[in-house]
């Protein structure tokens, strides 16, 4: 019909690749947006030279927060922690390929902010906004 | 029920144009389907005349100066609290307390009654079904003084479960607290029995009427409530301005809320003496141009009736679930329409009520999505979110129709 519901994040929502939880891990990190009760949580595992060798993410919420987890999350294995501190709002935009007013943003947000509080090695409650500015 | 059938039909075409809001088109000329109401009410230009004029013409503060403009607007502010106090049928005007919302209102309540009369191993009943500003207060005022929180269980139909209710008045509460139309499930309480067994139990009883008394007549004597809260801006009044009506006897035990000006007798440097009621509770300058237009909106649902407004929401609310539920994948959360206000939440299987309500939305169809400030009554049902359509006096059964096939169109994007 048109890009907001594009094919990919049908798919994504309907199909997720990397939904699931790892078991041990060495970081987790989840978060709410309360607006809308969206939830996500990211597991990772990473190896030598702080590189992400595993991650999966679950949760519950819109086609787009749950979309954006699945592409994020995907995105970011193989990636170093450096890295993913260095993830933007654009790279997530870019990921989804959408454009998005001001409240569905926080929907694609979310697993961004989830997973660079994670890779920061925030507690809960920290994590701020200006991690997806 | 049988009254409700023999309400006067209606002019709905004549009612909609009196709200400018509705005559926007969104979205390549789409007309604006407004279906969220429930949580805040489109004006009527009567409304927003009454306050224009209001600052045009008189514009002065209140109770204070000796000249036309502010015995004017002491005037006007003062008319508006006789005819809202006359709307909900209290006995007498300083009953009316004017504050922020319901919000504040039931906060008022918290921190003025709850601080003097609430204790240690106190009770307080509250519901499962209510809004978070008629449990956040509470659990605030609750770690600091540790009386103890009960909740009346909610059935899945989302009614209450006055049995349970009877069970817990054995623990002799002091006050119960609860909401007389559910923003959610759109349930219509008993409000009267449950006040009437509050009261046998010895409890103080707060209704909060942020949905009941916009939609259906109210009646706070009938009610017998000691507490009735509620907010303007639901009910074609302004934002900024709420009630909350108490009993005079109750109003005078209280310790005031807010100090400063207004609300004084006499103040020396280091004591002062409350003003009597209802400016006792009315510390600093209030929202004069809100109040009036408040006792415009008043005037106007007046003019309509209520008797015919909570007829015609019942007919919409029907047209509602008999529509809505023909949709495959929809389920609407509540009970039957005969026990419901005009409000209707629903799931759709497998789509996300954002992603409804967005969809919707291109259609120039307002819905909210979300927990609607209900977090532990979704949460009770493991619900994540709700997709809500809630109607008013100008709402039609050719949205209600709009809406439907919105819904068709989310199936097929969502297969
Ligand atoms: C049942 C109920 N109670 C309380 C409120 C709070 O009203 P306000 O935001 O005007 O204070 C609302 C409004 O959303 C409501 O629906």
């Amino acid at each position: 019909m048109d890009d907001l519901y594009r094919e990919l994040i049908i798919d994504r929502f309907q199909n997720p690749q990397f939904r699931g939880s790892l078991d041990p891990n060495d970081i987790s990190f989840e978060d709410d947006n309360p607006l809308c009760g969206d939830h996500i949580r990211i597991d990772l595992r990473v190896g030598d030279d702080d590189v992400i060798t595993e991650a999966a993410f679950d949760g519950r919420g819109c086609s787009i927060s749950q979309a954006s987890a699945d592409l994020v999350v995907e995105s970011v294995i193989g990636k170093t922690l450096a890295e993913v501190k260095n993830y933007t709002k654009e790279d997530v935009l870019d990921l989804l390929g959408i454009e998005l007013g001001p409240v569905r943003l926080k929907c694609a947000l979310l697993s961004l902010k989830v997973v660079k509080a994670g890779v920061y090695g925030l507690n809960v409650g920290e994590a701020g906004d200006d991690l997806i500015e | 029920m049988t009254t409700i059938n023999q309400a006067p039909k209606l002019d709905i075409a004549k009612i909609r144009a009196d709200f400018p809001v509705l005559q926007r088109q969104i979205h390549d000329e789409k007309p604006i389907v407004y279906l969220d109401s429930a949580a805040t009410s489109q004006k009527p230009q009567q409304v927003l005349d009454a306050m224009d004029i209001y600052y045009q013409n008189t514009n002065a503060n209140i109770h204070r100066g000796i000249h036309v403009l502010a015995e004017e607007a002491t005037e006007q502010y003062e008319g508006a609290r006789q005819r809202i106090a006359d709307f909900v049928n209290a006995a007498k005007s300083r009953e009316i307390i004017f504050t922020r919302n319901t919000t504040e209102s039931i906060n008022l309540v918290a921190y003025s009654w709850g601080r003097k009369n609430l204790n240690e191993g106190d009770v307080v009943i509250l519901t499962e079904m209510e809004h978070h500003s008629n449990l956040v207060p509470w659990q605030m005022l609750a770690a600091e003084l540790n009386f103890q929180l009960e909740f009346i269980s909610v059935n899945e139909t989302g009614e209450l479960d006055l049995a349970a209710y009877k069970e817990l008045l054995n623990l002799k509460p002091k006050l119960v607290s609860f909401v007389h139309m559910s923003n959610v499930v759109g349930t219509i309480n008993p409000a009267k029995e449950i006040i009437r067994l509050g009261h046998e139990a010895g409890a103080i009883v707060l209704v909060d009427g942020a949905q009941s008394a916009p939609h259906i007549p109210v009646d706070v004597q009938d009610l017998d409530a000691d507490f009735y809260a509620f907010s303007a801006h639901k009910m074609c009044g302004p934002t900024g301005i709420g009630v909350l009506y108490g009993k005079e006897e109750i109003l005078l035990a209280m310790p005031p809320f807010l100090g400063g000006g207004d609300m004084i007798k006499r103040v020396e440097l280091r004591s002062f003496v409350s003003n009597s009621l209802p400016h006792k509770f009315e510390a600093g300058t209030p929202a004069i141009a809100e109040v009036i237009g408040f006792g415009a909106a008043v005037d106007y649902l007046n003019s309509i009736g209520m008797d015919a407004i909570a007829a015609r929401e019942h007919e919409l609310i029907e047209y509602a679930h008999d529509r809505l539920e023909e949709v495959p994948g929809v389920w609407i959360f509540g009970p039957s329409a005969d026990k419901k206000g005009g409000v209707a939440s629903f799931t759709f299987e497998g789509v996300h009520p954002h992603d409804v309500s967005q969809i919707l939305d291109r259609d120039g169809i307002a819905v909210r999505a979300g927990h609607h400030c209900a977090m532990p009554l979704h949460e009770k049902f493991d619900i994540n979110a709700t997709a809500r359509a809630s109607f008013y006096i100008y709402s039609t059964e050719q949205e209600i129709d709009l809406l439907a096939e919105g819904l068709y169109k989310v199936k097929e994007i969502f297969g």
